[in-house]
Formats: structure tokens, sequence, C-alpha cells
């Protein structure tokens, strides 16, 4: 009877209460949301438009020119502007390509857990087959075939870096499936479909948010990746990947356009990182230690 | 209740004459080569509608498979083990199929389960899950079903149930789990509840409770209840009728007052005498039954009880003996029973 008194306390509360220690996520966290902040406001907080060319004004130091905080480019465009357009668009096909990730992943691991048998061996033998190719040269191939396209670059990448998501959630659907309350479940009568979504699902909840988190770092790097080798976003779009390979031809020159572009990648993926490794640890109900 | 809920129950009742519950030859044989363990071996009774049948036997006997059983719970490559017929009120169960018996599971027939710490989502609040059968079956609206649910949270005796409604389970006691379990397999008024040890991981204190608790819910809703368990003091509180197993049979049935007073299979009346009592404390050791429950491979081909039992003659061991009437009510599988 006692334990009614402490109804008001959650789950959330319990979470973020031991999320809060972790001074590194706390920090990834707080990186996480700048980036999202300043990829949604770039237009706003941009000084100049990013695809706008003055070849008069090539190679601007950074800090040497309030019209051009981080510099100019080869072409005379505003690398802040840039960075920050850059920043939309990394960050853009690295939510899509997660959302697309751990739909696929979460999707394919629950029926592959849930069902077992036949399903369980296709599945995870699909799973296999495509870990056996390395993920560049898949995206490279879909690439060549599917026109570059925000949209499509997401989707390219969510489609070949779902695998280990869904061997997650497999994993974590087989060790639920066992206890008591979906057996309950079953005994009230939820059909199989209910047992996965509302049952299941919600508790494998955890270690999908923390994969789906990686998951954005991953696909950050990727589209960087792509983009590099001139498959990804397309000039004069810019993206931070993009700019890297613009940056190539100047690197002993004007280091400043390679280094900005890959310390924003490298913040965001860092960021990502750090942020799931503390949720990891805040929702990781085998650390309890009760605040 | 509402009438919604009672309607349908009284007009299957009105349609159904005789037992509720009729379970007829149930055998459950699980290939382990070289050998076939025969977990439960065609075992038969009835329930009533409204009434209490106590399952006593040890670990093993087969109680909680033949409860999985009739509920159609048992997972691949168990399901396709049964044989036999269970009659639910004219239907047999055995016959269904899965989404047939998923729209009965939650509704006519509901289930209970041991572990009350583990047998609630931990992700969905109380409230939730008593409503979501609700929902499912009777085609409430979430509201409505919500209000429903914190009226059955105070039927199960739950204080302040509107809050309750709106917790996680990890915040409740075990009794509170075991009685919002309760109220979620209660909640659709189901004709049967089987009930498979729901006081086992309990407190001594809280497991009166909790029988207490079912004995008045079944007066509150006219359900009748399989209660499956291990502990013979359970059965003496609760139950109109028993039935003891032992490896995979029924060995004896009858009224409680009859089995208590007068057992006539030797196994009853073994288990009944290894039950501790404070009028006996002068003597120094509990009485025990001889030798152990035989595994799978050495089960004899007469009466499984035969190599334990003091009342053993040559026939027991030759041929099994059949569940016979040894006065109106009492049934016991014995070629040579105690007298009543």
């Amino acid at each position: 009877m006692s334990a009614t008194a402490a109804a008001p306390e959650s789950q959330a509360g319990r979470v973020w209460a031991r999320f809060r220690r972790h001074r590194l996520a706390l920090a990834g966290g707080m990186v996480v949301a700048l980036l999202l902040a300043s990829a949604l406001f770039a237009p706003v907080l941009a000084p100049q438009d990013p695809t706008l060319l003055d070849t008069a004004l090539r190679f601007r130091a950074p800090f040497a020119d309030w019209h051009f905080p981080l510099g100019t480019d080869e072409l005379g465009r505003d690398t802040l502007s840039r960075l920050l357009h850059g920043g939309r668009v990394s960050l853009t096909v690295g939510l899509v390509a997660m959302v697309t990730t751990v739909m696929t992943g979460a999707l394919i691991g629950i029926a592959a857990g849930y069902l077992g048998g036949i399903a369980d061996t296709v599945l995870m033998r699909f799973v296999d087959t495509m870990l056996c190719f390395p993920q560049v040269f898949l995206l490279l191939v879909v690439a060549a075939f599917v026109p570059p396209t925000l949209v499509s670059i997401s989707l390219v990448i969510g489609l070949t870096s779902w695998m280990e998501v869904s061997r997650i959630v497999r994993a974590e659907i087989l060790h639920l499936k066992e206890q008591d309350f979906v057996a309950a479940a079953r005994a009230l009568g939820a059909s199989r479909a209910r047992i996965m979504f509302r049952e299941l699902l919600p508790n494998a909840a955890a270690p999908i948010l923390v994969a789906a988190t990686l998951k954005v770092a991953s696909a950050v790097l990727m589209e960087s990746y792509i983009s590099y080798l001139g498959y990804g976003v397309q000039p004069p779009l810019a993206s931070w990947g993009n700019m890297l390979t613009n940056a190539q031809g100047y690197f002993d020159t004007v280091p400043w356009l390679a280094i900005l572009p890959g310390a924003a990648i490298t913040l965001t993926v860092m960021g990502f990182n750090f942020l799931g490794d503390g949720l990891r640890d805040a929702l990781d109900p085998r650390l309890r230690m009760d605040p | 209740m509402t009438a919604a809920a009672t309607l349908p129950r009284d007009a299957r009742a009105a349609a159904a004459e005789g037992p509720l519950l009729a379970v007829r030859d149930l055998t459950v044989h699980i290939p382990v080569p070289p050998h076939v363990l025969r977990a439960v071996d065609g075992v038969s009774f009835e329930l009533n509608r409204g009434e209490t049948l106590g399952l006593v036997g040890e670990s093993g006997s087969g109680k909680t498979l033949t409860a999985l059983t009739l509920m159609r719970l048992l997972e691949p490559p168990l399901a396709e083990m049964p044989r036999g017929e269970v009659v639910l009120e004219g239907t047999d169960l055995m016959r269904l199929s899965e989404i047939e018996m998923s729209a009965l599971r939650g509704r006519t027939v509901s289930m209970v389960f041991q572990e009350p710490m583990t047998s609630l989502n931990p992700v969905m609040t109380v409230g939730r899950q008593i409503a979501e059968p609700m929902v499912r079956h009777l085609g409430l609206s979430t509201r409505m079903a919500t209000m429903r649910a914190e009226e059955m949270l105070r039927l199960v005796g739950i204080p302040d149930p509107a809050r309750v409604a709106r917790a996680y389970p990890h915040l409740l006691s075990g009794g509170m789990r075991q009685r919002a379990m309760i109220a979620i397999a209660l909640a659709c008024r189901p004709a049967l509840l089987v009930a498979d040890e729901p006081t086992t991981a309990l407190d001594v204190t809280v497991q009166a409770q909790i029988l207490d608790l079912l004995a008045a819910m079944q007066r509150e809703i006219g359900s009748a209840i399989l209660l499956i368990t291990h502990d013979l003091a359970v059965i003496a509180e609760t139950a109109h009728r028993v039935a003891v197993m032992y490896a995979g049979r029924i060995v004896e049935e009858a009224p409680v007052a009859s089995l208590f007073a007068a057992p006539r299979h030797p196994y009853t009346r073994g288990l009944l005498a290894s039950i501790p009592r404070i009028e006996r404390r002068p003597e120094p050791t509990l009485p025990e039954i001889p030798g152990m429950v035989p595994g799978p491979a050495e089960r004899p081909a007469g009466c499984a009880f035969a190599p334990r039992c003091g009342r053993a003659q040559p026939r027991c061991a030759a041929k099994a003996p059949a569940l016979l009437p040894l006065a109106p009510g009492h049934r016991a599988a014995c070629w040579n029973p105690e007298d009543g």
C-alpha cells in the first residue's frame, strides 16, 4: 500500500536524473541542440546568401572581415553561411536516414525476434547478407542509379544501415517475449500484431533510442563520405561533405576551408555519440543507481 | 456495473445448460527422445458456473500445463501436442483457430499468473492495461474503458484508484499488482477465470487478502474459477471442489470438505499428512511421502504412484486404475482406496 505514495514520480524523471549526471552526455546534448537550432534558423543566422559568388572576394581569411566572419571559399562564397546551410542539409539527411534506419531495423528485428522459426532464419540471413557488403560500396552502387536528391540520399543511407538496429531489436525482443507480461497479454486475447507493437516495441524503446542517436551520427558521416566522393548533395547546394570536396585542392594554401566543415562534422558526430552514450547509461535498467 | 457488461453474460448463461467447462481426456504427450513425456495424461474434469475448482499437485504434476493447454497458450512446438476436448459453453476450444481463440481470451476465459511482479507490462499505465481488453473485446471507447478501469481498481480494493490507474506497475507492491492483474483479468467479466498459483509469489498476509478478493470477485461477477496451486491451504480456503493431480493424471476429485475429511487416494492422504499443523506440534518430524515423482523414463505401466504407495498391490503396477466414483461427487483412481 505504501507504494502508491510514490506515484507522482515518473520513469522519465528518473532517467533524466541519471542522464544529468553524465557530463559528456549533457555537453553532447547541448551541442546537438545548438546544431539543430542553427540548422533550423540558418536562413536568419547566415550573414550572406550561401550560393552568392563574388570572385573578387576569394579566399578571405576567417575573422578578417565582419562581412565574412569565417572567410570565403574559392568562389568567394561566405563560409559561415555555407556551413549553416550545409548543416541544414547534413542534419536533415542524418535525421531522415535515422528514421528510415530505425523503422526498417525495428520492423525486421521485431518480426524476426517475435515470430521466430523460418521468418527469423530468413530475415537474419538477409541481414547477414547485407552486412557482407561494405556500406560505402553499397551506397555508391545505389547512388550511381538513383539521382541524388536530399530525400533519395537519406533513404539510400537509411536503407543500407538498418542491419545493426535489427539485430539489437531482435536480441531485445528475444529476451522480452519470454516475460510473463507477454503471456498475460496473450491470455487476454491480444493479437500477434498487438503484442509486437503495443507490448514489446515500447519495452524495447531504450535500445532503439540509443541506436537512433548513434545512427544520426553515422548517417551524417555517410552523407559526408558520399558527398565528398561526388555522389551526394550536388553543388551549388552546400553540404559539409561537398564543402570538403571543394576544399581538397587548397589544403596546402587555405587549410581552413577543409578544417571548418571537418570540425562541424566532428562536432556533430561527437555530440550525437555522447548523447547516445548518455542515453544508454540513463535508460539501462541494469544500472539502476536510484537517485 | 452497467447493463452493457452484464447483458451478454446473462444471455450466455440462459443459452447454456450443464457445466460451463468440460475437459475430456486432455492429453499432452511430449516426445523427448528416447522417451515420451506424458506430461498431461488423460485429464477429465468439469467446472460449473460460479464454482471454484482447485487443481492441486506437486511441481511437474501437469497442472500448469493443463491450464496453459485449455487457454491454448502453448507455444510451438508444444502447441501441436494436446489431444482431447476442452468444451467451454458448448464450444470445443481445441478446434478453434488462433483468431477465434484470441477473441475468447480475456472475454470469456481469462487468466491470472503467478508472478505479479512481471505479469504487468512495465511501460504501460495500470489503467491502460485494464482498459485495453475492454476496448478490444467490448468495443468500449478509450474514455469509457478508462473510467471502467478505475471502477475495476476500486472493486479489487485498491485505494485511490484514479491515481493508481495513471501509475506505472513498478510503483505498486506485489499485492497491489496482483490486485491489478485480477482487475485486468476480470475487466470483461469472463465466465471462467484460470488462476495459476495466484498467491504463491506473495507474502503470507497478502495471500489471504488475495484469496478473499478472488472469492469476493466471484460473488460480484459470477465467474467460475479454476484455481491451480500446490498449496492445500489455499484450496481449503477458496475452492468448492478439488482435483488432485499426480504425474499428469487426476488421482482424486471431491468436494473440499469431503477430500479433507476423508481422502481416498493414498497420495492425497500423504499430501494431507505432510501439512504442518499446530495441534501436532509434539511430532518430531513431518511425515513425508517416500520416494520421488517418477521421471518420464521410469513411469510404470500401472498406477504412477504405486512405487511410493504403502497400499500397493500387484495389480497396481500392472494396470492404471480409472477415476471412479466411490461416493457421491467423490472420485478416486485407486485399486485399493483408503476407507471413506
